[in-house]
C-alpha cells in the first residue's frame, strides 16, 4: 500500500488541487516568492500572506533516476522518478512519478505534464512525457 | 586553531548480517574495546551522546537509546546528548567534542547502534523513512508517495546530474567500489571480503540508475564506539590523543533531497567550507580520508567538497588512481560502508583513527599523522579534522 501525506492547513491545495485537475503551488502574496513544499510564512520575506495558486501543471525534467528494486510489497518495477523544474513557479522542484512513458526514455531537459492519482482524500501529482 | 578536546579511543563490536544479537551486546562490546583502547574504565566516562537517539521510523535503525545504554553500562554521567536534527551521524561527536571543551564533562562515550540486517524483513525494510506509518509529514511526506521511497533513489538521481554535467560513467563509481573492496581484504572485521572486479560490479543488478548494487552500502548489525575526551584529559589515556583540529557543519539549503538548486553538490560543501575556515592546515597536508559513502556518488562529491579535486574534477582524480590502495589520499582504508557494513560513518571515523594509531595491520597508510572526516549524504553533512602530533 502507497504511502500517503497527512493533510497539513499549508499542503492541503498541493494534494487535493488535483480534484480540479489542478496543480496548486503555494506563492507569497507580498514578494510573489514561490514556496514548496509549502509553508505558512514565506521564507523569504516572512509574510503570512501565502496563497496557492494554479501554475500549468507543466515542467521540465532537471534530472532522474530509473528504480529496480520494489522496496513495498507489490511494488511494480522498473519505475522512473524525475526531480521536475515546474513551469510558472521559478525554483519550485518536485520529485515526479512518472507514469505513460517507458522508464528508460526519460531524459534530461524532456518536457513534462502532470496527472493526478486519487487516493482516499489525496490526489497525487505524477507526470507523463509532454509530447 | 585546535579544539580543547580530541578522540582517545574507539571500539567496534563483532558485526555481520543476520547477527540475531540484542543491540546492547553489540554496545557493550563495542563500549569494552573503546575503553581497553583508550586505557580507561567505566568510572571515567562522565559524558555519553548518540545520534539519533532511540528512534522507531525505519526498522533497526537507532534501537538504543543514551538512557538505555547508561542503565544497561552503568554509567553515571553529568553530560547526556542525542542529536536527530543535527549535522548528520557526526553531530553526536561534535556535540561531544563542544561539552567537553566547555567542561560539561570529560571523556564522553559517542555511540551508533544499528541491527538493521536483523530488522528487516519482506514488509519491513530498513532505510525507508516512515514504513508502516499510516500518514506521513515531513520532508519524506512529499518524496515517498511518489514512489520515492529509497535514499538509493534520492542519490541516484543526484548521479544522473553529476554524470549529465560532467561526463562521470559508472566505471569510475566501479572504481570506488572496487578500491574499497581492495582495502577491505585488509580488514577482517569488513562484512565483505571477497574479491570484486569491475566486471563484478558493472554486471550486477541495477538498483535505482546509474547506481547498482554495489554503490550502495550494506545494512548490517553493530556497534560502534568513539570516546571524546577533553584535551588536558586525554592526556592520561594509552594512546597519543588524536586533536579536533577543526569542525563544520551547515544546513545551507533547504531540508530537502530535491530543492537544492545545484544537486551536482550538497550539504557536505557547505560543511567542508566551514571546517576550512576554522583552521590553517590545507587538502594537501591530509593523509588518510574517511567519507561517507551510503553510496558510491557521495565520494566524489565528498572529494570536491574538501577541495581534493575542483568541482567536476572527481572522475580524473580518482582514474588517476589518488583514492585507492597506495593513492596519495587513500579513502575508506577499512572497505567504508559499501565493503565494511553500515555503521552510519561511525565505522568510516573508526579506521581513520585506527590508522593515525598506526594499528591498521596490511593497509597501513605510512606515516598517517591527519585525517579528515566528512559524514553525511543529501542535506545534512558533517565534517572533523584530526592530528597527531
Ligand atoms: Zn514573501
Amino acid at each position: 500500500m502507497r504511502p500517503l501525506p497527512e493533510l497539513t492547513p499549508e499542503n492541503t491545495a498541493f494534494w487535493t488541487g488535483g480534484a480540479e485537475g489542478k496543480l496548486m503551488i503555494a506563492f507569497c502574496a507580498d514578494c510573489r516568492h514561490a514556496i514548496h513544499p509549502p509553508q505558512l510564512i514565506c521564507p523569504k520575506c516572512w509574510s503570512d500572506k501565502v496563497e496557492s495558486r494554479a501554475v500549468p501543471g507543466t515542467g521540465t525534467v532537471y534530472t532522474y533516476t530509473v528504480n529496480h528494486q520494489p522496496w513495498a510489497p507489490g511494488m511494480a518495477v522498473p519505475f522512473a522518478l524525475a526531480v521536475v523544474d515546474i513551469d510558472g513557479a521559478p525554483g519550485v522542484r518536485v520529485t515526479a512519478e512518472v507514469v505513460n512513458a517507458d522508464p528508460e526514455s526519460v531524459a534530461i531537459g524532456q518536457t513534462m505534464k502532470v496527472v493526478f492519482l486519487n487516493i482516499d482524500d489525496i490526489w497525487l501529482p505524477r507526470w507523463e512525457p509532454a509530447q | 586553531m585546535t579544539l580543547n578536546a580530541a578522540i582517545t579511543g574507539v571500539g567496534m563490536s563483532d558485526i555481520g548480517r543476520k547477527t540475531g544479537r540484542p543491540a546492547m551486546v553489540h554496545l557493550a562490546e563495542a563500549a569494552r574495546r573503546a575503553l581497553e583502547c583508550a586505557g580507561l574504565t567505566k568510572e571515567d566516562i562522565d559524558g555519553i551522546s548518540t545520534y539519533p537517539g532511540k528512534a522507531d521510523n525505519s526498522p533497526g535503525m537507532s534501537p538504543l537509546g543514551t538512557g538505555e545504554v547508561r542503565n544497561a553500562l552503568g554509567l553515571k554521567t553529568r553530560w547526556h546528548s542525542a542529536v536527530p536534527d543535527g549535522p548528520s551521524q557526526m553531530a553526536p561527536l561534535m556535540v561531544a567534542a563542544m561539552a567537553v571543551a566547555t567542561g560539561q564533562a570529560r571523556h564522553v562515550l559517542c555511540f551508533r547502534a544499528l541491527t538493521e540486517s536483523s530488522s528487516q524483513t519482506a514488509t519491513q525494510r530498513a532505510s525507508i523513512p516512515g514504513a508502516g506509518r499510516a500518514r506521513l509529514g515531513g520532508w519524506y511526506s512529499y518524496l515517498v508517495p511518489a514512489n520515492a521511497m529509497s535514499a538509493s533513489n534520492w542519490a541516484g538521481w543526484m548521479a544522473t546530474r553529476y554524470f549529465h554535467e560532467f561526463g562521470m560513467t559508472r566505471e569510475h563509481l566501479g572504481m570506488i567500489a572496487t578500491g574499497q573492496r581492495a582495502f577491505a581484504q585488509h580488514n577482517p572485521t569488513a562484512v565483505m571480503q571477497s574479491p570484486l572486479t569491475m566486471e563484478d560490479y558493472l554486471g550486477a543488478r541495477m538498483i535505482s540508475s546509474p547506481l547498482g548494487l554495489f554503490d550502495c552500502d550494506v545494512p548490517i548489525d553493530g556497534a560502534c564506539v568513539i570516546i571524546v575526551s577533553a584535551a588536558d584529559a586525554a592526556k592520561d589515556c594509552a594512546r597519543p590523543p588524536l586533536a579536533i583540529e577543526a569542525m563544520g557543519a551547515a544546513l545551507g539549503s533547504q531540508e530537502s533531497w530535491d530543492q537544492r538548486a545545484d544537486l551536482t553538490t550538497m550539504g557536505a560543501h557547505d560543511a567542508a567550507a566551514e571546517m576550512w575556515k576554522r583552521t590553517e592546515m590545507r587538502p594537501a597536508d591530509v593523509d588518510v580520508l574517511a567519507l561517507y559513502d551510503g553510496f558510491s556518488i557521495f565520494v566524489p562529491y565528498w572529494l570536491e567538497a574538501f577541495g581534493f579535486c575542483g568541482h567536476g574534477e572527481a572522475k580524473d582524480f580518482i582514474a588517476e588512481g589518488n583514492i585507492g590502495p597506495g593513492g596519495r589520499f587513500p579513502v575508506n582504508t577499512g572497505g567504508g560502508q559499501l565493503s565494511g557494513g553500515r555503521l552510519h560513518g561511525f565505522g568510516l571515523l573508526h579506521e581513520a583513527c585506527t590508522q593515525l594509531w598506526g594499528q591498521a595491520d596490511g593497509r597501513q597508510v605510512e606515516g598517517a599523522k591527519t585525517a579528515v572526516c566528512g559524514m553525511g549524504g543529501g542535506f545534512i553533512a558533517g565534517s572533523m579534522l584530526l592530528r597527531r602530533d
